[in-house]
């Protein structure tokens, strides 16, 4: 029996005038990968937002486990620490080292020791293959590898669930694969996670769930198989041919 | 008397200067970077109020606002001519140090901020460790020019009776009658105090700057 880690329940998202979605529903069971795409613009990254409460939604709720963590009076410090969160610009951490980077919510948020906080951030940088970089400023470090960086920064809060947001695409095509193969051996480690990416070969091999979103909605879902083989609408089957065509493209030059 | 008497004497005025400076740039930067965080992280109304005081205090002539403060400070307390002259041209300069840390904190702020708190630290452990470490980075070329305006400024409070090195420069020209030669002295020294300060800034920026490949 499958358990939910994630639940999102008629999440509604309102920026002033702008609805962006509206009564979006979504479960995400234990173990799992889900991979969320869609047109830019779609919502995705405020989706993403909404589970980790960097924005809060106008409506709806949001489980993690049995928790309701958009429940009035929620910490949301506390939630946060929870879900690990990976993003499109890295956002490392520009005066710290990879082991400062790492180290932070260890020391600040977890109240480690300096070197319990020291142990652990090690241990982290080497599951991304980075533990020789770890005095490195992200300023000395190529793309790939602060967004490895960034990956060992949200495990290191041995959070329940990873959230992706677009975590390769301001990556140069040759550095795309070292970053996926860090997130292939998370999720055949059994995190779960939520990835939202045009990474088709990712997709295909990795998701147990691909979700299509376009304007708002949740168009549909289902396995890889089900979503590139046999997609129940038209507007899938055109998304997924356009996006493969072109990041296809873009993943041959970088060969 | 002969001329090294002479330099000497405006020389002189240099603690005044130098403590003028030391006063007012600090109290400067402590009033400007707390209402600098304030204008940044403490809502609208808060955002308001800074800006006026910021408009205010950088719309009128130094020089005006320091009578203006002088006597309305020694009105309420009883404050030397050299503290309530270098607590004015605090005040002045935390207007201008403020927008200076506002600017700082701005270009780093949002995405470094989302960036802390999804890993789980507080607004304001997010602010502290992560927001100004970087903002202070930025900050220094600009406030290494302030440092400069206030150590000319430092001179405004001659008007207050302090002798420091201008005040020295008019009073030995007159007596001597050789007033080029005086302000030439107070000129130089001025430059000096200038130029080591701005030398020493530019020596920390290296030093604090985050290494990075080209
Ligand atoms: N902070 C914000 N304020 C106002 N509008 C926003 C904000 N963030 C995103 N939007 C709008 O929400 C829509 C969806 O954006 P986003 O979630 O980034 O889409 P995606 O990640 O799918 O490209 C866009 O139209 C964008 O302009
Ligand atoms: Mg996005």
């Amino acid at each position: 029996m499958p358990k939910p880690i994630l639940t999102i329940k008629n999440l509604t998202k309102i920026y002033g005038q702008n609805v962006i979605f509206q009564n979006l529903n979504l479960t995400v069971n234990e173990g799992d990968t889900v991979v969320i795409i869609g047109p830019s613009g779609t919502g995705k990254s405020t989706l993403l937002r909404c589970i980790n409460l960097l924005t809060r939604p106008n409506e709806g709720q949001i489980w993690l486990d049995d928790l309701e963590i958009t429940a009035k009076g929620t910490d949301e410090d506390q939630v946060r620490q929870h879900i690990g969160m990976v993003f499109q610009n890295f956002l490392l951490f520009n005066h710290l080292t990879a082991l400062g980077n790492v180290k932070l919510g260890l020391t600040k948020v977890k109240k480690m020791s300096e070197e319990e906080a020291t142990k652990k951030a090690m241990h982290e940088l080497s599951r991304v293959g980075l533990a020789d970089r770890a005095n490195h400023y992200p300023g000395q470090l190529s793309g790939g590898q602060q967004q490895r960086v960034g990956i060992a920064r949200a495990l290191a809060m041995d959070p329940r669930v990873m959230l992706f947001d677009e975590p390769t695409s301001a990556l140069d095509p040759e550095l795309i694969g070292e970053v996926l193969e860090v997130m292939r051996k998370l999720a055949l480690d059994g995190m779960t996670m939520v990835v939202v990416t045009h990474e088709m070969g990712f997709a295909r091999e990795v998701a147990d769930r691909i979700v299509f979103m376009e304007k708002g909605h949740i168009v549909e879902e289902g396995s890889p198989d089900e979503m590139f083989n046999h997609p129940k609408f038209d507007r899938t089957r055109e998304f997924l041919w356009k996006i493969t065509e072109l990041y296809g493209k873009k993943e041959k030059e970088a060969e | 008397m002969d001329f090294s008497q002479f330099l000497s004497y405006i020389a002189s005025g240099t603690v005044y200067t130098v403590g003028v400076t030391l006063i007012a740039l600090p109290a400067g930067l402590l009033i400007g970077t707390i209402l600098a965080l304030l204008y940044v992280y403490g809502g609208k109304v808060a955002a308001r109020v800074m800006n006026l005081y910021s408009t205010v205090f950088r719309g009128i002539p130094p020089l005006v606002l320091l009578f203006i403060l002088f006597f309305a400070v020694t009105r309420g307390v009883n404050l030397s001519a050299f503290w309530a002259g270098s607590l004015s041209l605090g005040m002045v300069s935390s207007a201008y140090q403020m927008e200076i840390v506002r600017g700082a904190l701005l270009s780093v702020s949002g995405d470094q901020l989302m960036a802390a708190r999804a890993v789980g630290l507080s607004r304001l452990q997010a602010i502290r460790y992560v927001v100004l470490p970087q903002a202070v980075r930025l900050a220094i070329p600009p406030w290494s020019n302030e440092a400069a305006i206030v150590i000319k400024d430092s001179s405004l409070v001659y008007a207050l009776g302090v002798p420091e090195i201008l005040r020295r420069a008019q009073l030995i020209g007159a007596s001597s009658q050789r007033y080029l030669l005086a302000y030439l002295s107070a000129a130089i020294i001025y430059f000096l105090l200038v130029y080591a300060t701005t030398r020493l800034l530019n020596h920390l920026e290296q030093k604090l700057s985050i290494p990075s490949n080209p």
